[in-house]
């Protein structure tokens, strides 16, 4: 109980901030209709692309099986715990100006593409949500039941007959839930409009907030646009939390279903240029960070390894506020029906890191360095934006143990804390790690909040290497992004680990 | 004594009355049809069902609206009686103190009940590790510790194989006997009531009847008992 009106107060906290100092004024100038429509514009074009591309996928996926599926619908989980900036920086080494996309263009004779502006932030977005995408649709195809493609192979269907019968009624209901949640993550895009947009054509709402603020410091233009930022993410998820599906977080495929269908050369020729294609478009990038990385390695300046050190530390303050906030909130929610999760998850739906930023600068202000405060905050922010996905995974771990022992706890009389202590902790403590792993790994690799208000003494990794690479120190930047993917690869890798370590149940 | 005095009690549209009295340190069978209420009866008791109207008592002292914890009542239920992630003296150990900071009187007292149940030296296992038999006496063990005037088994030992129920029974009486404790046990099986009961609870058409004397009972059956003996 506690927990949840910790969480609503540091969201309302942030609303009064932002009230205080917003001026409407003369309303919406130009360059905020501006935003607001690329805004729009660049959420809905990364939504379609991700579910279209995500549809060959999905089905070369489920209805092959074959030796390293099962490592590649794991990585398909690897863009939650990848930190934007290192993306970004992957996606620049293929298909930027000096990227091998160009080059090979170059050698072609044909003209350089430009990989800033609109199509990029659509294509770092598509890098982020395709896996999204291709893993709700996975989870579709594994909800037809196996009789049924026993079926159509006893009635020799052909693909496109299948198609028609099984798989169209299912997209029909899933692709419109995945498409709002890639449309509503992508409102507040910040990092990647930060990298690969810019300028008056290619400026998100939450770009425009940062730019406010720390260009113009104009206090109640960034208030003004955290409020409409807040309405048009807001209005949203209102619209999109009806549809939006349960987001998968563990490996997925436990389930097995043999398929008789799609035998023929041309399917199977078409389904193995899907998954290549595939795994090109999501590993390349992330090899040619790596490859880079190691050469750059011995370039970095000493600040980087501070920045690592700090981005360790909020990372674990980061964890342990969400710990705080989301135990409790767990245990709250698994005692009651449905409708407590969806609410937080508005709200983390809904409330941008630059907003909640912006509220905070304008309260802490009159009192405090917000400056000297930038790393708790942005340790804050962190686990608030994690806090939806954290109850997602919690929530069902808690509510077994409950439903399971409960009784058990009760007839032996155990206190509230003892219940936690020798029933839901031992027994949700998987789920827990995980969570606690994909925390820590957003807060090592974000790279929001800290932009807004930080100093050159205080930086986090992510916003060190972002300077690296404004400064065109591209190796150095290189070396960074191989050191920030370590980190959060590890931070993830050691919660979750943590969780299960001799484990037996 | 257990005494319930004009008691409704209701699950959704379920319904079942009891008007009945159980004797101290009787041993009592509660038998009947399926979905009868027999395992309602004993949440009632436990604590997990609540009365519409009437009131509950145990040795005199009215429980109708205690908390299950602060009952004077220990329950065994179908399956799930112990912690999978804890070992067998923890399990046990929970019921006399769920803190587990046990002294050296109460260690004594886990060390008793686990080699009274044929559990020693097997105290830091895991339940996983053991035999469904040897589960089953662990969760004795736990109750042999709580030590309380009542003892409900709701069928926890309806997954064992026939020789080894007869096994369960046989220690579960003996351990009645040794403590004193009023015993209520739900069964499908006539001759788990000629083992171990005392008297028979029959539950059947919304009505728990009055425990009898079980001997008499079975030997000749009123015909509703006749009927759902067969």
């Amino acid at each position: 109980m506690l927990a949840a009106i910790l969480v609503v107060a540091a969201v309302l906290l942030a609303f009064v901030g932002i009230g205080l100092r917003a001026e409407p004024g003369s309303g919406l100038g130009p360059a905020d209709w501006a935003a607001l429509r690329f805004t729009v514009v660049q959420a809905l074009l990364s939504a379609f692309f991700s579910v279209i591309l995500a549809v060959p996928l999905a089905r070369a996926l489920a209805r092959r099986d074959m030796p390293g599926k099962r490592l590649l619908v794991t990585l398909l989980g690897a863009p939650f715990i990848l930190p934007v900036i290192v993306a970004v920086l992957g996606l620049l080494a293929i298909f930027g100006r000096n990227g091998l996309v160009n080059q090979l263009f170059g050698v072609l004779g044909l003209p350089e593409v430009s990989i800033y502006g609109l199509h990029g932030v659509v294509l770092a977005h598509v890098f982020f949500n395709l896996p999204l995408a291709t893993r709700l649709l996975l989870q579709g195809w594994q909800s037809i039941p196996g009789e049924h493609f026993r079926l159509v192979a006893q009635l020799d269907l052909p693909p496109a007959m299948v198609f028609q019968t099984l798989e169209r009624p299912m997209l029909r209901q899933i692709l419109p839930g995945a498409a709002a949640l890639i449309f509503v993550i992508c409102l507040t895009s910040f990092a990647v409009a930060l990298t690969l947009g810019g300028g008056p054509r290619a400026t998100t709402i939450e770009l425009a907030i940062y730019q406010a603020f720390r260009f113009d410091f104009d206090l109640s233009r960034a208030a003004f646009l955290s409020i409409l930022q807040l309405i048009l993410a807001g209005a949203a998820a209102v619209l999109a939390l009806r549809i939006i599906p349960d987001i998968p977080m563990g490996a997925g495929m436990d389930r097995r279903v043999k398929r008789f269908d799609a035998r023929g050369g041309l399917q199977r020729a078409i389904d193995a240029l899907c998954i290549l294609l595939g795994g090109v478009f999501l590993l390349g990038p992330l090899l040619a960070v790596t490859l880079s990385g190691l050469a750059g390695l011995g370039q970095m300046p000493a600040t980087v390894w501070q920045a690592a050190f700090t981005s360790l530390w909020v990372a674990a303050l980061s964890v342990a506020v969400m710990l705080a906030l989301a135990l409790p909130l767990a245990g709250w929610i698994a005692i009651r029906d449905k409708g407590g999760a969806e609410a937080v998850g508005l709200i983390g739906l809904s409330a941008s890191p630059l907003m909640l930023g912006v509220g905070w600068f304008i309260l802490i202000n009159p009192i405090a360095d917000p400056v000297a405060l930038s790393l708790p905050v942005t340790a804050v922010v962190n686990a608030l934006m994690a806090l939806p996905f954290a109850l997602r995974i919690m929530v069902p771990g808690v509510r077994s143990a409950l439903t399971g022992y409960g009784r058990l706890c009760v007839t032996l009389g155990l206190s509230s804390f003892q219940t936690w202590r020798w029933l839901i902790l031992p027994r949700a403590r998987a789920q827990i790690g995980f969570a606690a792993g994909l925390t820590g790994a957003l807060s090592v690799g974000d790279l929001g909040v800290i932009a807004l208000f930080s100093d050159p003494d205080r930086t986090t990794l992510p916003l060190q290497m972002y300077r690296l690479m404004s400064a065109y120190r591209t190796e150095a930047a290189a070396g960074a992004a191989l050191l920030l993917l370590f980190m959060a690869l590890a931070v993830f890798w050691i919660c979750d680990r943590g969780g299960r370590w001799n484990a037996d149940v | 004594m257990l005494t319930f005095k004009h008691v409704q009690i209701g699950q959704g549209d379920f319904r079942l009355a009891a008007h009945l009295t159980v004797r101290k340190g009787r041993r009592v069978a509660v038998i009947g049809p399926s979905g009868a209420g027999k395992s309602t009866l004993l949440g009632a008791v436990g604590g997990f069902v609540p009365l519409i109207s009437g009131a509950l008592s145990i040795d005199g002292q009215d429980v109708t609206d205690a908390r299950p914890g602060a009952r004077p009542v220990s329950m065994l239920f179908q399956d799930n009686n112990l912690f999978p992630h804890l070992t067998i003296a923890q399990n046990a150990g929970l019921g006399l103190r769920p803190a587990l900071r046990l002294n050296d009187d109460e260690t004594a007292r886990l060390s008793h009940a686990l080699e009274r149940v044929g559990l020693a030296g097997l105290q830091n296992r895991r339940p996983g590790e053991l035999s469904g038999g040897q589960q089953s006496r662990a969760a004795l063990a736990r109750i042999l510790v709580q030590n309380r005037p009542v003892v409900l088994l709701d069928e926890p030992f309806a997954a064992l194989g026939p020789a080894l129920r007869r096994e369960m029974l046989d220690l579960v009486r003996a351990l009645a006997t040794e403590t004193g404790a009023t015993l209520m046990m739900v069964t499908h099986a006539p001759e788990d009531v000629q083992r171990i009961a005392d008297d028979v609870i029959f539950v059947e058409g919304g009505q728990a009847q009055a425990p009898e004397p079980a001997a008499a009972l079975m030997d000749n059956p009123p015909p509703a008992l006749r009927a759902y003996l067969g």
